[in-house]
């Protein structure tokens, strides 16, 4: 729920298993095909519809009530819908300040303004720590790690402090900088085991004809770690889009609100009575993250299947 | 890969002081294009990690409200601190939720991974299904549907209710109110799963078909080769979970609407934090709790990693 709990889950489907091994479990399979094997494949099969079920459940019975009116709502646990109720969704976009659109531009601002950040400064951190010699390497590169485990808390107040100094509560700058300045150090080490994968042999024969390390970098390095990018280009998207506690301390004013910060406000303004707007919001609210996810599982084992980290 | 991070800067306490001969030639040659391409990230650990950091420990001696210029007054947070009652409520919670949620999630997700492993179709399928709440999780959205299904008149009420029980309001209940945000937690499994299914594709085929000759049951099997094998990548989960999970705030701020209630039952350590810092300004005590905060996590980790000792096991 944390950044930290979602983290692993790019480097991981980096060790997708390769096609080798996944032949040498279906042998193994074969091997032993019985018929109590395929009652007890059955079995799991069960085991995990019920499980999938179950985890399922509430995201299906939330897209359905937010299509039925609202008092069913406290009635109604079943998936059945008497047809659509699209009163939720028109109540709900203009329920606030601004319309709902607003507060997602806020967001796609941010997101976007943070993607781009991550990329540059990440990357440039990633190069130099993978493939340069320079005084001090270890000890950088070993902080680096240590500020993966960092908890945001410990340095929250004085960052506050020093961005409302600057006069930027109420902008997305404090959301966006520290992104700039490589702040998501997870992604800094992600490139650099994915810059690591990469050939030095490369590197080389570019330098023979010339090249200096900018260009190796942007010529040579860059085009040949494009899943990485686009590894981080989606956890940055969902985690940002996601983020609740940095938007709740540095946006109040309703105008610069993103869409978890007007959620909340959201909830905190309605009684009892509009659920269904609520849900409603709350799904548009979910439906880029589940987006990107759709879209960016396969780009991401595709990806990783083919750089073969380890 | 997963395990890298760990292992990676154990490693590079084992190497200190051995520079290769690669590293030795080189020495020095790149200094400048590497600070060139550190710089961004030089900047931001002085000027929004370190600097901050020391910041804040400095604050935590200090009584400061913003408007005020801070004014020094030793180790008084702290002993506030000893005697701050909703505090150690805050510590109670915050401890109940990391040592029952995070070993229950671990556990949940260790036993799907195991079920999915042995090449069952439509195996992206499942693993989308089981993935997705962890990507979706941490949202406010999630957190408004987690309010209104342990609601008095919620989803789970109603479909007790289709069995004649009367189910009772579960966040309004001091009792339960906890238990429904470590629900929540678990429902997150999908990441750690992720982590395990990689980790049990790694362990060699020969191992099982060696133990299988040897006439070992599948629960043997399980015991002697899966879990020590697979106790680097446990050992990893729980490591970040712990951390992770110490910082967990969206999901009680939203379901309590901020307050950490009912009776103070959901109000985590970074919630009473929050409340100290960014309510009542009060931010030389939140500075205090921040690095009260930071050495418990230090210290739970550390235990970690000396435990870590008797239990992981690594093969090479």
């Amino acid at each position: 729920m944390t950044k930290l709990q979602a983290l692993p889950a790019s480097d991981t489907l980096g060790t997708e298993p390769g096609e080798k091994s996944k032949r040498v479990r279906e042998s193994r399979g074969s091997l032993h095909y019985s018929r109590r094997a395929r009652i007890r494949g059955w079995v799991k099969h069960v085991v995990l519809v019920i499980a999938g079920g179950v985890m399922i459940y509430p995201l299906l019975w939330m897209v359905v009530s937010s299509l039925r009116p609202n008092e069913l709502i406290f009635r109604e646990p079943g998936l059945w819908l008497n047809g659509l109720e699209m009163s939720n969704y028109t109540d709900g976009w203009s329920a606030l300040t601004h319309p709902f659109g607003h507060y997602m531009l806020n967001s796609a601002i941010v997101v976007i303004g943070s993607i781009l950040s991550n990329l540059i400064s990440c990357s440039m951190a990633a190069y130099a720590f993978a493939r340069l010699q320079f005084s001090g390497k270890k000890l950088f590169f070993g902080i680096m790690l240590l500020t993966i485990m960092l908890p945001f808390h410990v340095v929250i107040v004085p960052q506050y402090i020093l961005f409302s100094q600057i006069g930027w509560v109420n902008t997305f700058w404090p959301l966006i900088i520290p992104k700039l300045l490589a702040t998501d150090a997870f992604f800094v080490f992600l490139m650099v085991q994915f810059i690591r994968g990469i050939p030095k042999d490369l590197d080389e024969a570019a330098r023979i004809d010339g090249a200096g390390h900018p260009r190796i970098f942007l010529r040579v390095i860059l085009p040949l770690m494009v899943p990485a990018l686009a590894t981080t280009t989606i956890f940055t998207f969902i985690w940002t889009w996601n983020d609740f506690f940095g938007a709740l301390i540095y946006l109040t004013d309703p105008d610069m609100f993103t869409v978890p910060v007007a959620l909340r406000a959201f909830v905190d303004s309605q009684s009892a009575t509009s659920w269904g707007s609520l849900f409603a919001m709350s799904i548009v609210s979910l439906l880029p993250v589940f987006l990107v996810f759709l879209f960016g599982q396969r780009f991401l084992i595709k990806g990783i299947a083919t750089t073969g980290i380890k | 890969m997963a395990v890298s991070a760990i292992s990676e800067l154990s490693s590079l306490k084992r190497r200190k002081g051995k520079a290769t001969a690669e590293e030795k030639k080189a020495n020095g040659r790149d200094n400048k294009a590497a600070y060139i391409f550190l710089l961004p990230w030089l900047l931001g650990l002085i000027g929004i990690t370190v600097g901050p950091m020391l910041m804040s420990l400095y604050l935590s001696f200090t009584d400061y409200n913003l408007l005020q210029p801070p004014e020094w007054i030793g180790l008084e947070n702290f002993t506030r601190m000893l005697s701050d009652s909703r505090l150690h409520n805050s510590l109670g919670v915050t401890f109940t939720y990391v040592l029952v949620g995070v070993p229950l999630q671990l556990a949940v997700a260790l036993l799907i991974a195991l079920v999915l492993d042995k090449g069952i179709r439509g195996l992206p399928f499942y693993r989308s299904i089981f993935y997705l709440p962890s990507l979706l999780g941490g949202s406010v959205a999630i957190a408004i549907l987690w309010k209104q299904i342990f609601g008095t008149t919620g989803l789970v009420n109603q479909i007790l209710a289709m069995f004649g029980i009367q189910g009772p309001g579960w966040i309004s209940d001091p009792s339960t109110a906890l238990g429904s945000i470590i629900l929540l937690h678990i429902w997150t499994f999908g990441a750690p799963m992720i982590i395990f299914l990689a980790g049990l594709r790694q362990i060699p085929v020969m191992y099982y078909e060696a133990a299988k000759v040897d006439g070992a049951s599948t629960l043997q099997q399980f015991w002697r080769i899966t879990l020590p094998m697979l106790s680097p990548i446990i050992f990893f989960n729980l490591v970040l979970q712990i951390i992770g999970a110490f910082q967990s705030f969206t999901q009680a701020f939203i379901v309590s609407g901020g307050s950490g209630g009912p009776s103070d039952s959901t109000m985590f350590f970074t919630l009473y934090l929050y409340q100290k810092g960014f309510g009542q300004f009060d931010m030389g005590y939140a500075s205090a709790m921040a690095w009260f905060l930071l050495l418990i996590i230090g210290a739970f980790t550390a235990i970690n990693f000396v435990a870590a000792k008797y239990w992981v096991f690594y093969d090479d």
